[in-house]
């Protein structure tokens, strides 16, 4: 009934093997606000017991994970998203709605729940009290950060707030484990659930408001003391003057890692990633399945392996500035230079990430609520330079423009070239950014709220379950969607057989290809040998690189100087101009469509995504070539 | 000009300064907007501080219910307060 008599029970049954109660639970929802806490004590119950699944349908994932106990059978716990109310306005209300009235797909009803409150702002926390005992489920109310409370001077008396709500009650501290006992006794069926109080009419939000209010007071609570750290740090992060200099250390920072820190590693994946071929290749002998498994699989995935240093470096700096407090002031302090093209703060952080790759950018963009914002910053993403385009744009650059001093001593012609392709992405964000506020994304129903959470420090197990879901996730498609291009591309070029060997490149199905695309392409100035490029690098944008290497007969990393002499002579300068600017708008990149329609939830936006970024590569360059010839 | 009428109509969140306090009144946005920044605490009859503003003043934070939320200015327009109930805190 209250957290006296959880705590007793824990005691008595401590080292006994219980059979299962007959009111066993076996799926538990948790619930809570959004920064209660809720991921962290997921974590602190399932550790790596858990997946990610998305909901049909909906762009909201949810955690499954599942808690063991000795004796007992498993439980398993689904984490919803963090919600204000059970009134299904929003999507992540929507899916909280559904899956607690057992209408989600593929889920069934949940027998009890969890419901995390934040015990530092309980008064209006208790407000989602109201709807969620009202769907007259067993529920535990846990109030978390109870040292954060104990540490401001708050007080509550959980006892009196079980009696007033009708449902048990435990003060806990997910980030540092405390209280966690009433929580397992709960999943085991070993609190009893008091008969429900009643409730306050769920529409009317000020009503409901004061019945939290009330329901507080009379359980004595307590308000803590305003955090005094948060208001210290703020002074210097919110600082008209300091504030704007911390922000632009913060993305220098970020930045600075994430291209030159993750280099070293990169070059050390590369090199396992190489070596390791070689060494398979040379036990397979010369047969043709080591020309499929070597030259296809191996240097196919792994191209994009090499990419995963930098993508888990982005996600801890990532994972540590949202669990710190940090993330939602760069996004205030950003918010009005992304409003200008009709985006919002927490835009920022997932644009600034597709420098690096699009992939974990737009995966990043789940912080954005607003939906609209969400999908436009989606859309965009894949305009910033990303890592991949860099050997192509160096390749090109280094075999077309000479170097030369272009402003005094300090940015010579090759630098300019780079940085001018730079500015072309980032143009073509804003301005596309701009076309889709004004007319699909149009009109903006949710305003920019963002709740500022006190400062915390981030805890090792939720930054490192965080970068472990992410590295998983960009492996799996590294191991599905890439291998199986691979495989198709190795085909192609292997195709059909001359004396039981790969045919030349011109005579093979993808030069074939590359010949039937020259029409289209010749207006851009390529030939058909671009063209196998231009297919292959579908699969990801430095793979033409590659592909221009065996093209040509040269390896790209021994005979740089080779490889740019023969383009030299199949490309006049429009045209190399023109195929920059190809590289620059096009989406050539199977893993962030495969990313857009798992985080869009089917293949509309992918589609529109594709045909748009095409469409537009093709026209520009198009121009580019008429411009510069 | 509308600056003028505005300034002697009701005021609103928008005009708080850095600390100042004031109550809520009513809130003049769609239902759903309304209800949302309700549940987060703009409820009418609480008390609302400015504090922290993004460079040039916009969003600027505000202390609610023991809470900070940030909000632009475009909504921040709408929330009107009580007369004459803005004060330093």
């Amino acid at each position: 009934m209250s957290e006296r008599r959880a705590g007793a029970c824990h005691g008595g049954q401590a080292g006994t093997v219980v059979a299962p109660p007959p009111a066993g639970y076996r799926l538990v929802a948790i619930i809570g606000p959004p920064n209660c806490g809720k991921s962290t004590l997921f974590n602190r119950l399932t550790g790596l017991r858990q997946k990610i699944a998305n909901f049909p349908g909906v762009t909201v994932e949810h955690h499954l994970g599942r808690v063991q106990f000795r004796g007992h059978y498993d439980v398993e716990l689904v984490d919803l998203p963090g919600i204000y109310s059970l009134n299904p306005r929003s999507e992540d209300e929507r899916v909280s709605h559904d899956v607690l009235h057992g209408r989600m797909a593929g889920l069934k009803k949940p027998d009890a729940v969890l419901l995390l409150l934040d015990s530092t702002s309980l008064s209006r926390h208790l407000t989602l009290a109201a709807p969620i005992l009202s769907l007259g489920l067993p529920t535990l109310v846990l109030l978390n950060m109870a040292d954060d409370l104990r540490a401001r001077g708050g007080e509550i008396d959980t006892d009196a707030l079980a009696e007033q709500l009708g449902a048990p009650v435990a003060l806990v501290s997910a980030a540092r484990g405390e209280g966690l006992e009433a929580v397992n006794e709960f999943l085991k069926g070993g609190i009893a659930v008091p008969r429900p109080v009643e409730l306050p009419v769920l529409q009317d939000v000020p009503k409901c408001r004061q019945w939290a209010r009330e329901v507080a007071q009379e359980a004595g609570y307590q308000h803590p003391a305003p955090p005094e750290w948060t208001r210290r740090l703020d002074a210097v992060f919110l600082h008209p003057l300091w504030g704007p200099l911390v922000f632009v250390f913060v993305v220098a920072m970020v930045f600075q890692t994430i291209f030159a820190g993750a280099q070293p590693l990169m070059d050390g994946v590369e090199a396992v990633v190489a070596r390791s071929g070689a060494w398979l290749g040379g036990l397979m002998g010369e047969t043709w399945y080591k020309s499929l498994l070597i030259d296809g699989v191996w240097s196919g995935v792994g191209s994009v392996v090499v990419f995963l240093p930098q993508i888990v470096l982005l996600f801890l700096f990532i994972a540590l500035l949202e669990d710190s407090g940090y993330l939602a002031r760069a996004a205030l302090i950003a918010d009005r230079t992304m409003a200008r093209v009709g985006l919002q703060g927490k835009s920022f952080i997932p644009l600034l990430s597709a420098y690096a790759c699009a992939v974990p950018a737009i995966m990043a963009t789940r912080t954005i609520e607003s939906r609209r914002d969400r999908i436009a910053t989606i859309l965009i993403a894949p305009f910033m330079t990303c890592s991949a385009r860099l050997p192509v744009y160096t390749l090109i650059i280094a075999a077309f423009i000479p170097e030369r001093a272009f402003l005094g001593p300090l940015l010579g012609t090759r630098a300019a070239a780079m940085l001018s392709l730079y500015v072309l992405g980032f143009a073509a964000a804003v301005l596309t950014a701009k076309i889709l506020k004004s007319s699909v994304l149009q009109s903006e129903r949710t305003p920019f709220v963002l709740e500022m959470p006190p400062y915390r420090m981030p805890t090792l197990q939720s930054v490192g379950l965080r970068l472990l879901d992410r590295a998983k996730a960009f492996l799996k498609r590294a191991g599905t969607v890439i291998l199986g291009v691979s495989v198709v591309l190795w085909a192609m070029a292997s195709v059909p057989m001359v004396d039981g060997k790969a045919p030349e490149i011109g005579h093979s199905l993808a030069g074939t290809l590359g010949r039937t695309l020259e029409p289209l392409i010749e207006p851009l100035g390529f030939n058909w040998k671009i063209g196998i490029g231009l297919v292959t690098s579908l699969a990801a944008r430095e793979v033409i690189v590659g592909t221009l290497g065996t093209i040509y007969g040269m390896e790209p990393d021994k005979d740089a100087a080779g490889l740019q002499a023969a383009l030299q002579k199949d490309l006049t300068f429009g045209g190399a101009v023109a195929l920059l600017v190809f590289f620059a708008f096009a989406m050539q990149c199977m893993s962030t469509l495969a990313v857009v329609r798992r985080e869009t939830g089917g293949w509309k936006w992918p589609a529109i995504q594709f045909t748009y970024m095409s469409v537009l590569a093709y026209v520009c360059a198009f121009a580019a070539n008429r411009l510069f010839s | 000009m509308s600056f003028k009428e505005e300034a002697l109509a009701t005021p609103c969140l928008a005009d708080l300064g850095r600390d100042e306090e004031g109550v809520v009144d009513r809130i003049d946005l769609p239902e759903d907007l309304a209800q949302r920044l309700m549940e987060l605490g703009f409820v009418p009859g609480h008390a609302v501080q400015a504090s922290h503003a993004a460079p040039g003043g916009d969003p600027r934070v505000f202390r609610v219910d023991g809470t900070e939320i940030a909000l632009r200015r475009e909504t921040a327009r709408h929330i009107f307060l009580r007369q004459g109930g803005t004060r330093q805190a």
